[in-house]
């Protein structure tokens, strides 16, 4: 399957990844190899194959909705590129 | 005392031969001489292992100690160890120092061993040559020309070269295994769910298991029976009552029933390579092992349906990178959707974008049930090959890799070949089986390794298949030239 230029380009976006220009076409030609990869999926019938999400095919855990955790937002902020008064900092979103 | 397997190291501190203070000054004093050479560690913990060093002294002095105590390991650098950086291979997590420790680091912090500091890997977990490494390749301590897999291949390289008795690795898609392979020692994939993933750093999270990698099958034993266990902080994690790996190693292989899979000897195995398995195969007949054909007809589908599930599952669990609250941030970002393009963009690495991007394709409107519900499908009768084998056989025995170690460089600009070098060992993930690869012969230099995949929670018998051949065979004890 062939990959262009504008399909990178919008799932970058998708995925938060800012791409260097130089960078480009070397995306697009590695994505189109990994879909024709991919591809070879196809030649296999799955009509009536359940789909496999997980080994096990286990439920997920569930436990009594209280609190387990200790507070230590002063440990875990100590390596934020950012903090003030316990927030993390982010460029301002709303003018 | 290099030479030394985990087992033997345990025994002379025991008898007081030598304190662990003085084995992990020595680990360190090699690994300062020869790891310019090979560039298997990311960080060294030369202070931290040597209190620990001096604690476990103190605790085999008063006789309290385990197996483990004083034994200097190396950890992958994908757990997280408790004030000490913990990189995942990334420019994104380059300044990370992590707050907390990992369940595998606390077990065997419990367990009285001492790191000796955190392995090379494939940035994220994500290459077969660690080639895509931040902090560059490792080498093959075998031939410095050859890469030595991937992801785990400093903690397969650090094994090799003697600048560890034993590591650990992580196993999305062969991970443990093939570097194992190609860096000839032993290392082993358990069932999923068998070994914590708590402060494991994610990669696809209904693949990515943890093992042991070292220079036996013994080793790997004694090391599993520190990582393996129930753990409340993995929702993944399973409640089942863990053996004693080390107690069943000595049980003979009479009747034993190896499945061969066609599938694993067909086109695209190189023939030598394809030689040194059929040798492993004739030594376990000696041994009375009985060796039935099988076939696992989707073999082929595994690695597509990989390459739809890893990077669907990885796109999410790398969205958590975005230069917030911890790891990497851009320079002077002009907005919030800037500060996460650039700093995703600036912090990750060629092939982790690739894969993200794949993973956000395939799980975009429209995709969903083209790729990701197709995958898991294929994933489902890759499974199904695998259960209907085991009513017939008790192993399944074929390569680990299907060449030895290529050479640096010589697959980086093309995924796709990169990705065939997992062509027998993604499906064990897919299926959630465990799986180990034992040394079992070389190809000039280069070692090969012999994959053993058992039924789920069957570890003690893998570890007991590869000890037997491991009694009656010496490839594993050997050592390469410059490393001795």
């Amino acid at each position: 399957m062939s990959i262009e230029r504008s399909d990178v380009e919008k799932i970058a976006h998708l995925a938060r990844l800012e791409l260097a220009e130089a960078d480009m076409p070397g995306y697009v030609h590695n994505l189109s190899s990994i879909f024709d990869l991919v591809a070879q999926m196809d030649h296999v019938d799955t009509d009536n194959v359940e789909p496999m999400a997980h080994p096990m095919a286990m439920t997920q855990r569930l436990r009594e909705d209280i609190v387990t955790e200790t507070n230590q937002r002063e440990h875990f902020q100590q390596i934020a590129a950012q903090t003030e008064n316990g927030l993390y900092l982010v460029p301002k979103v709303i003018e | 005392m290099h030479n030394k397997t985990i087992a033997e190291l345990s025994q002379s501190l025991a008898q007081g031969a030598f304190s662990s203070v003085e084995l992990t000054q020595a680990y360190l004093e090699r690994i300062e001489r020869f790891d310019g050479q090979i560039n298997s560690y990311i960080t060294v913990a030369a202070d931290e292992a040597l209190a620990a060093a001096k604690q476990a002294d103190a605790q085999i002095k008063a006789g309290t100690a385990g197996i483990l105590t004083g034994i200097p390991l190396a950890q992958k650098d994908i757990f997280c160890t408790n004030g000490i950086k913990t990189t995942c291979g990334s420019k994104m997590l380059d300044n990370f120092i992590s707050p907390y420790d990992a369940t595998v680091i606390s077990h065997f912090k419990q367990a009285g061993a001492v790191m000796l500091g955190k392995t090379n890997m494939d940035e994220f977990a994500m290459g077969s040559s660690n080639e895509t490494s931040f902090y560059g390749a490792v080498k093959n301590p075998w031939d410095l020309d050859a890469v030595p897999g991937g992801s785990s291949g400093g903690s397969a390289a650090v094994v090799a070269a003697r600048l560890a008795p034993a590591s650990t690795g992580t196993d999305t898609g062969g991970s443990i295994r093939q570097p194992a392979a190609l860096c000839g020692i032993t290392g082993l994939k358990p069932t999923y769910g068998r070994v914590s993933r708590y402060g494991m750093i994610a990669f696809a999270s209904s693949l990515d298991q943890a093992g042991p990698m070292a220079r036996t099958a013994e080793d790997c034993a004694l090391m599993m029976n520190v990582m393996a266990g129930f753990d409340d902080k993995d929702s993944t994690s399973i409640a089942r009552e863990v053996p004693d790996y080390s107690v069943t190693l000595n049980q003979s292989l009479a009747g034993l029933k190896i499945g061969l899979p066609k599938e694993y000897f067909a086109e695209g195995l190189d023939n030598d390579v394809a030689g040194a398995v059929q040798a492993a195969i004739e030594a376990y007949k000696k041994l009375g092992a009985k060796v039935v054909e099988i076939s696992l007809p989707n073999t082929g589908l595994s690695v597509p349906a990989y390459y739809v599930v890893a990077p669907a599952e990885c796109s999410s669990n790398l969205s958590r990178f975005d230069g917030v609250r911890f790891g990497y941030r851009c320079d002077n970002p002009k907005d919030l959707e800037d500060l996460y393009k650039r700093s995703r963009g600036e912090g990750f690495g060629a092939e982790v974008k690739r894969r993200i991007m794949v993973g956000a394709y395939v799980l975009s409107a429209g995709y969903y049930d083209a790729y990701y519900i197709k995958a898991q499908k294929a994933r489902q009768l890759i499974s199904q090959d695998f259960k209907r084998a085991f009513e017939k056989v008790d192993v399944i025995m074929g390569p680990t890799s299907p060449t030895v170690a290529f050479n640096l460089g010589e697959k980086i600009d093309d995924p796709i070949t990169m990705y065939l070098s997992d062509a027998y060992t993604i499906a064990t993930n897919l299926a959630g089986l465990p799986g180990l690869s034992v040394p079992c012969g070389f190809v000039g230099q280069r070692p090969v390794g012999l994959q053993i995949i058992g039924n789920y929670f069957d570890e003690a018998r893998l570890l007991n298949v590869a000890h037997q051949y491991q009694q009656h065979t010496d490839w594993h004890a050997r050592a390469p030239e410059a490393f001795r």
